[in-house]
């Protein structure tokens, strides 16, 4: 019996990690738009990694005697631009774009609000001065304050993301603050006080673990949010300049040939609204499944 | 016993939270959470703490344990002040006394094992290597009645009373002296406060354990604790040992709230003796004597002066005029 359990004192650890990472995934699959937003956004990843196997032409690559061919042309078949370009690949390329963008600026969005939000949770000192900061990011409009950023840095996509980063900042850190101060409060802190603990033992591994559930909904929403920006940061010529195949560029070339060549503005419009449409499900059917009250439930 | 130094000592404690209100937030009144508490706890002996609910008897658990600043009086940790310490020089001290807390379900953090979570307390006061916290989180674990399967566990795959012995076992971890036990069986039912109960009797003889036990359960007050504090809106109304207090009650308050403990005995109608009127509010303190706006037999001087806190007989004291 005792060597029995003392044979058994290493095994499981891996297998109940693994039970609660299934079970979240579980749910999460039972949800049928999240597994629809799922698959277009693993569809989106292949896209943006495999590119240059995907596609047959450059997206750089003009051909002046084939422009504004339509959708199902034998050659190309989401049609050409107006240079002649192939859409299909544009669409493939812009999909890196989008992805890295969006990725890039919710990450360091994350890292910033993270930040002041544990802090201004934390410490009742900081939360003031924190807090304002915050409400003055809060008070412009969110294009308008990554205008002004862009406006300051110069334009170019790098800005774009850095811009769109600022803007995330104020929403992560008032979702971060709120969760801090409610699990501060909890007893299981107030046991590690009682301990011993420091300060930042307790910030990191008592409090940040337990509100991750919302900043991941809140950075997979934020995700759809930042393509559509960077998309209209690009439409406006902030952003990605020419000829660079951004969707927002796309958008705004084939806006001159509206009647002519309508696909042109449209593919990229339609590729824009499933990838946010994709990560809003995602987001929303990951708040039902990261719900830690639904774990004492299975 | 008493010839002995006290393991702890408060002197006048009090805490008084600010009422903040206006333009300025200027501090308005204060809730007098904890009035005047002088207290002396002896080694290896269970203090039982009872009152109803919002009398300051938490509050005055979590602020000897410095989770809470006081307002004003002393503790005294083995007759050194440790009311101003900073968080450094209280860490030596946290070390010796520690708390086991009332709601089971919410004193360990869900999304981390058992094991890890008493593996973090050695880690925070011991150098010890890896296979010896292990060993120890074992044993630990085998002590409070849990089997070394739960390591792995996390706590919402554990019942109430195991979560309970959990948070035993993390009080126990680092040899304390003395645990402040708040209302540490009031959430676990019937059955299973009597394991508990017995679990921390044998620990108390094992490690030689102080506790102060804090509960509104008076059933289990008298079957654990030698002496009993008996707190009405923050003050303390009678102090004695267990037998003094529950056969000999003398303040009018511990004997209602004695005749209000539930007893099963078939075709005996007992007397009960029914308070008038609500608690009153701690931010609107009564004056003189605390309980005088309930108590059945105030007198006129009762709403004037403050009552003294006198040994009525050895062990055995009470706040009240008419005694």
């Amino acid at each position: 019996m005792q060597d029995n359990a003392a044979l058994n004192w290493k095994k499981p650890k891996a297998k109940k990690k693994e039970k609660m990472l299934i079970q979240t995934i579980k749910r999460l699959l039972k949800n049928k738009l999240a597994v629809l937003g799922l698959v277009i956004i693993v569809l989106q990843v292949i896209l943006a990694v495999f590119a240059p196997v995907l596609v047959n032409y450059s997206p750089y690559e003009q051909n002046l005697s084939e422009t504004q061919l339509g959708i199902g042309s034998p050659e190309h078949l989401l049609g050409t631009d107006n240079y002649g370009r192939d859409i299909w690949s544009r669409l493939v390329y812009g999909t890196r774009i989008s992805l890295i963008v969006g990725i890039s600026s919710v990450g360091l969005g994350l890292i910033g609000g993270l930040t002041l939000g544990l802090l201004s949770g934390y410490y009742r000192k900081l939360d003031g001065v924190i807090m304002r900061i915050v409400d003055l990011l809060f008070a412009f409009p969110g294009i308008l304050l990554a205008m002004l950023i862009i406006a300051i840095l110069g334009t170019s996509i790098v800005n774009v993301a850095i811009a769109i980063s600022i803007w995330s900042i104020p929403g992560c850190a008032r979702i971060v603050r709120g969760s801090v101060l409610s699990i501060k409060k909890q007893e299981y802190i107030l046991a590690m006080k009682s301990i011993g603990a420091s300060n930042s033992r307790i910030i990191l591994k008592h409090i940040l673990p337990n509100c991750l559930a919302p900043i991941i909904v809140f950075a997979t929403m934020r995700m759809a949010t930042t393509i559509l920006s960077t998309s209209a940061l690009s439409f406006l010529g902030l952003g990605a300049q020419p000829p660079t195949p951004e969707w927002g560029a796309m958008i705004a070339d084939g806006q001159d040939f509206m009647w002519t060549a309508p696909h042109m503005s449209i593919v990229p419009g339609i590729a824009i609204m499933l990838v946010v449409f994709a990560f809003n499900v995602v987001g929303d059917g990951l708040r039902d499944a990261l719900d830690p009250n639904m774990n004492l439930d299975v | 016993m008493k010839a002995q130094q006290p393991l702890l000592e408060t002197r006048g404690l009090k805490k008084y939270y600010p009422i903040k209100g206006g333009f300025l937030k200027r501090t308005k009144n204060h809730v007098k959470a904890v009035q005047n508490i002088s207290l002396k706890v002896y080694k290896g002996e269970t203090l039982g703490i009872v009152g109803e609910s919002g009398c300051g008897k938490s509050t005055f658990g979590r602020t000897i344990l410095g989770l809470e600043d006081l307002t004003d009086g002393s503790i005294l940790f083995r007759g050194e002040h440790i009311e101003h310490l900073s968080d450094r020089k209280l860490k030596k001290y946290k070390r010796d006394m520690q708390m086991i807390f009332q709601n089971p379900f919410a004193s360990l953090n869900p999304r981390q094992r058992i094991g890890s979570a008493l593996d973090e307390i050695l880690v925070i006061h011991m150098k010890q290597s890896k296979a010896e916290r292990d060993q120890s989180v074992k044993n630990l674990l085998l002590e409070v009645g849990l089997k070394e399967e739960h390591y792995h566990r996390y706590p919402h795959e554990l019942s109430g009373g195991q979560r309970q012995r959990v948070g035993i076992a993390r009080a126990i971890a680092l040899n304390p002296s003395l645990i402040v036990c708040d209302e540490a069986v009031s959430a676990l039912d019937v059955s299973v406060q009597a394991q508990v109960i017995k679990l921390l009797k044998e620990l108390q003889v094992a490690h030689d354990l102080t506790y102060i036990f804090i509960s509104h359960d008076l059933g289990v007050v008298r079957h654990l604790c030698d002496r009993v504090l008996v707190m009405y809106l923050g003050s303390m109304v009678e102090l004695g040992t267990s037998d003094q207090i529950y056969n000999n009650a003398l303040h009018p308050y511990t004997g209602s709230l004695l005749s209000a403990i539930p007893r099963p005995v078939p075709g005996r109608k007992k007397e009960r003796i029914k308070l008038q009127g609500d608690l009153p509010s701690a931010s609107n303190y009564p004056s003189g004597c605390p309980f005088h706006t309930r108590c059945p037999i105030a007198q006129e001087h009762c709403k004037m002066r403050v009552p003294e806190w006198r040994e009525v007989e050895p062990g055995h004291f009470v706040a009240c005029h008419e005694v």
